[in-house]
């Protein structure tokens, strides 16, 4: 029974990477950016639901609105800053939004504080579901969990099956030949970036009741989404959805099997993904 | 070195030389903290710069030398440079040999990212096991003692100029090499590998090779720090240093020797000074470093090119 | 060795004095100068509201003696730590060297503090620690200018060894993460346990800062000690309270941790901490006169509640304060200076203490229940704990 929870521990947290991720390899995959302030986003996420379900009362209103002021933030970060990098080497894309990290965190102690805080869990979702005589479940978990895969399909609909899905497939594989079709690619860039920065940020913000609010949280799941990111291959959500569970696993499987490696654990698996498919499991050649 | 420069790199030289003698401790204390820094960015700008291999993960060498030469020193009497010192060497072109053989397979933003995920394991190897202090970090009780006479590294003056020494020692042999076939194999490799392997280069040679010179040479700069500072942490390893190292570059100019120490220098001194005008001046800091970004292409070191260029526009490429 | 270093160094500052004509100030700086007070604290990253509360506390004991420490007016000189050890050298050195400072307050951060006590050895710098537990700092690194006005890290897990024992808890579940304050706390926690007959099922750490808790608690779910004791403290402490509580274990398994686990987060842990019981040397109701006025005075300065951190960098004020005065306001004679700090008795908001020979307070260690949104003391859990100071051959000044 103990295996069983920990496959669903490593599932649930990887499909909660995935949400994070998703948007760092769109903006990866689509317009060619390096986006360090990802973490950033998710932090962003996770204090605006902070802010708005104690200013409105519930998480339910402070979803949409945190949506709409984080897509609002990407369109704006893309036109002022992020359309001057396309052309310029990755090295410039990875200082420039180190630079943002470093303002964000510190707007964020200006703005909100250095407390801890936490989100309440709606009380529709307030639940637990036993399942041996020790241990819950709580619903909201699998609720996230089920968020995460709804999004998932969502994305691959709207990606494969949908006109704007073609247009940014045709974006990503050839901006000169797309341009010349007739397409914007300065809109499509903005609206995947503002897409990037939504996604991390709702991740945020769906995850803040669980994780709690704190300084520093955008840090740690920078870097775990670039290892999914890099092991799923850049651009490829399909990789990224399959890198997550992964991770997932490793880290879960890690933690309780060979405790002393388990900080190394996610870094190996990359480091021996790579070593065999140097441009990770479904990325482009 | 274009000649434009060379007045330049005179007065700088003539400048740290003459520098101890108007400064205070804490200063001379400081310069001596740049210039090891400037060592670890002209050993990135062989990379990044010279190669075109971006490493996020440049720290880790740094570290693996510090914490070598603070685990071969922890007896009371001070360790000999001339054992430690190579020995630290040895442990970072190991760790950058191992390293570069597996993470010179993949190119681009993957490259990035491996030899991110290397640093990371170095870094949790100090910071989770008790060989040398765990999190909290290890003393080194004395400086190293390099059997000179006249040299004692214990006192901060002498050190100054050991470290100074080594910068010029590291300047020379590094525009020494990027004369040589070797540098000019690795720059065309940055320009265009393809062609280069079309021309009958074994260029994942040259880019390992360059790969461990450049970590032997951040190993320096990490031994140089560790001696200088008395004291290892794991955060040495952590990756927004390797992210500091890089801002360092592209501050002062990638590609360009002078321009690696300009950034060290430029770096440091403008944290320093931001910290004194407000609490918040990590804001002031990711401000600059957008506007740098957006505004010095070229770094620092571009303003000057810039200028000569509207004076006298030349036909040579950007090479030096 | 360290003497010919030392002498060096001596001759070195003589030397660069003399150069730069400040041989005269320095020496000149009687009684009546203004003390130069170097404040190392986090004031940016996650940190930065302990540097703050530690601050302000010792603002407020400042202000409180007519602004200033044993008769001397006050400089202060800041730097924000960062809570960088790489960068903490060149900031301790700032202060004594460029801000020549007569003094250290600092840190928060272990491995900053390591960095803070090398350079305070070095340099013969009077250093008062506020916050950061590591044992060495009084143990195997303790000297003669180094003193702690908060807690090693043994102290505040080893009485929960007792508690959990008296409560009948014989088979405990162990869970950090993977550094030095909490490995330090687990190792203490342990010693107190076992050594009165408990046992460890299990000892589990977790990477530092990860908060993925849950393969954790599926594990404890399934181990079914009768308790389990964790160090945490901030983001990670809120959120592994409020995953064991959603996960059921709560009223299951009984969760005691070092009072870190329910500090200044009560309010983001909310029912999830509701009754879990911590040791530390601080908590609230504590009823004694000094601090009922200490917590009016900072809520009314501050427009905060006091917290354990306040009181820390409060009573490193009194510390001084005391020491000071003993010598009537002297910087001159170091040795008379420290030996009158040992014998202080501060008369401190957690209840008075004293110094041990190794520089570290003697403390009571409370028991403390979470009742809404304070940790209520309901008993002293240690009565006067001292460190082992394991290491420290300082004998006393």
């Amino acid at each position: 029974m103990e295996w069983l929870i920990q496959i669903l521990n490593s599932v649930q947290y990887g499909l909660l990477l995935f949400l994070v991720a998703s948007g760092l390899t769109l903006i990866f995959g689509i317009m060619g950016v390096i986006n360090l302030a990802h973490g950033s986003f998710y932090m962003i996420g996770a204090y605006l639901a902070f802010t708005l379900s104690s200013l409105t009362g519930s998480l339910w209103l402070a979803l949409p609105l945190g949506i709409v002021l984080a897509a609002a933030l990407g369109l704006l970060l893309e036109w002022a800053l992020i359309s001057r990098l396309y052309r310029r080497d990755h090295l410039y894309q990875v200082l420039l939004t180190f630079g943002l990290i470093l303002i964000f965190e510190e707007l964020r102690s200006v703005l909100v504080g250095d407390d801890v805080h936490s989100v309440a869990i709606p009380a529709v979702l307030g639940a637990s579901l036993p399942l041996t005589e020790t241990l819950s479940y709580p619903v909201y978990r699998l609720f996230i969990s089920a968020v995460c895969l709804a999004l998932a399909g969502l994305m691959y609909v709207t990606i494969q099956k949908t006109r704007f899905g073609m247009m940014i497939r045709a974006a990503a594989s050839n901006p000169e030949m797309a341009t010349s079709l007739g397409l914007d690619i300065r809109w499509i860039h903005a609206l995947v970036f503002a897409a990037g920065v939504a996604l991390a940020a709702f991740a945020g913000m769906i995850a803040a009741p669980v994780s709690s609010v704190f300084p520093g949280m955008g840090n740690q799941v920078l870097i775990v989404c670039f290892v999914i990111v890099v092991i799923g291959g850049i651009g490829s959500l399909k990789g990224a959805l399959i890198a997550s569970l992964l991770i997932g696993f490793a880290d879960t499987f890690g933690k309780v099997l060979v405790p002393e490696f388990a900080s190394i654990a996610v870094y190996l698996l990359m480091a021996v993904v790579l070593l065999f498919r140097p441009r990770g499991l479904f990325g482009r050649a | 070195m274009k000649r434009s420069l060379l007045p330049w790199l005179v007065v700088a030289t003539v400048l740290l030389l003459l520098f101890p003698m108007a400064a205070e401790k804490f200063y001379l204390q400081l310069v001596t903290k740049i210039m090891i820094l400037a060592i670890f960015a002209l050993s990135l700008d062989l990379l990044v710069g010279y190669t075109g291999l971006v490493s996020l993960g440049h720290a880790a060498y740094f570290g693996i030398a510090a914490y070598t030469y603070a685990l071969a020193s922890q007896a009371a009497d001070p360790a000999n440079v001339w054992l430690t010192l190579p020995l630290a060497l040895a442990a970072s072109a190991a760790a950058a040999l191992l390293v570069g053989a597996l993470v010179l397979r993949t190119s681009g933003v993957y490259f990035i990212m491996v030899t991110l995920a290397f640093a990371q394991m170095a870094y949790y190897f100090f910071h989770d096991t008790r060989i040398a202090g765990g999190s909290d970090g290890i003393y080194i009780n004395t400086r190293p003692d390099a059997h000179l006479p006249g040299l004692d590294l214990a006192d901060d003056l002498h050190f100054y100029y050991f470290v100074l020494a080594l910068l010029a020692i590291v300047f020379a042999l590094l525009a020494v090499v990027l004369r040589s076939p070797f540098g000019r194999a690795l720059q065309g490799i940055k320009a265009n590998e393809h062609r280069m392997r079309a021309l009958g280069y074994a260029t994942l040679h040259y880019k390992l090779a360059a790969f461990v010179l450049a970590g032997t040479i951040a190993g320096l700069a990490g031994y140089l720090a560790a001696a200088k500072e008395g004291f290892v942490n794991p955060e040495m390893m952590a990756w927004h240093q390797s992210g500091a190292v890089l801002m360092m570059l592209i501050l002062g100019g990638m590609g360009t020797l002078f321009g690696a120490v300009l950034g060290a220098f430029s770096y440091v001194l403008l944290q320093e000074w931001f910290s004194t005008l407000t609490k918040h001046w990590q804001l002031l800091m990711g401000g600059f470093i957008v506007a740098a970004v957006l505004l010095l292409p070229h770094g620092l070191i571009g303003l000057h090119r810039l200028r000569i260029k509207s004076r006298a526009p030349r036909p040579e490429g950007d090479g030096d | 060795m360290t003497d010919r270093r030392q002498f060096i160094q001596q001759a070195g500052l003589l030397a660069a004095a003399a150069a730069t004509g400040s041989l005269m100030p320095s020496i000149a700086r009687a009684q009546t100068a203004k003390l130069r007070v170097g404040m190392m604290l986090p004031y940016t990253g996650t940190y930065a509201s302990l540097g703050t509360a530690i601050t302000q506390g010792f603002n407020l004991a400042v202000e409180e003696n007519g602004g200033m420490l044993g008769g001397r007016a006050i400089d202060f000189f800041t730097v924000d730590d960062e809570s960088e050890p790489s960068k903490a050298t060149d900031n301790a050195n700032k202060l004594v060297q460029r801000d020549k400072v007569d003094l250290l307050v600092g840190t928060v951060h272990s491995g900053v503090v390591m960095a803070m006590v090398k350079v305070a050895r070095d340099n013969g710098t009077l250093l008062i620690i506020p916050n950061a537990g590591a044992n060495a700092a009084t143990g195997g690194q303790c000297a003669p200018n180094i003193f702690r006005t908060s807690f090693s890290n043994w102290q505040p897990a080893h009485p929960m060894g007792k508690v959990m024992y008296e409560r009948g808890h014989r088979k405990a579940v162990t869970l950090t993460w993977k550094y030095g304050a909490g490995e330090e706390s687990i190792e203490s926690f342990k010693e107190g346990f076992t050594k009165l007959g408990g046992s460890i099922v299990k000892e589990m750490y977790l990477p530092f800062p990860n908060v993925e808790f849950q393969p954790f608690i599926t594990e404890i779910a399934s181990l079914k000690p009768d308790a389990v004791f964790v160090f945490f403290a901030g983001g990670g402490a809120v959120k592994f309270t409020k995953d064991y509580a959603a996960a059921g274990l709560k009223d299951k398994i009984p969760l005691y941790g070092s009072g870190f686990l329910t500090d200044g987060t009560l309010e983001a842990q909310g029912a999830s901490a509701q009754g879990l019981l911590t040791t530390l040397h601080y908590g609230d109701g504590i009823e004694n006169a000094k601090n009922k006025l200490f917590r009016y005075n900072y809520g009314k300065k501050y427009g905060v509640q006091a917290d354990v951190y306040a009181v820390q960098g409060y009573d490193a004020a009194l510390l001084l304060h005391g020491g000071l005065n003993a010598v009537k306001g002297s910087f001159g004679d170091r040795k008379a200076l420290y030996s009158a700090m040992e014998k202080v008795k501060i008369d401190s908001p957690r209840g008075p203490w004293t110094m041990s020979k190794a520089h570290n307070p003697i403390q009571d260690i409370y028991l403390r229940r979470v009742e809404g949104n304070a940790n209520q003391v309901i008993g002293v859990a240690w009565k006067a704990l001292e460190d082992p100071a394991r290491g420290c051959k300082m004998s006393a000044a």
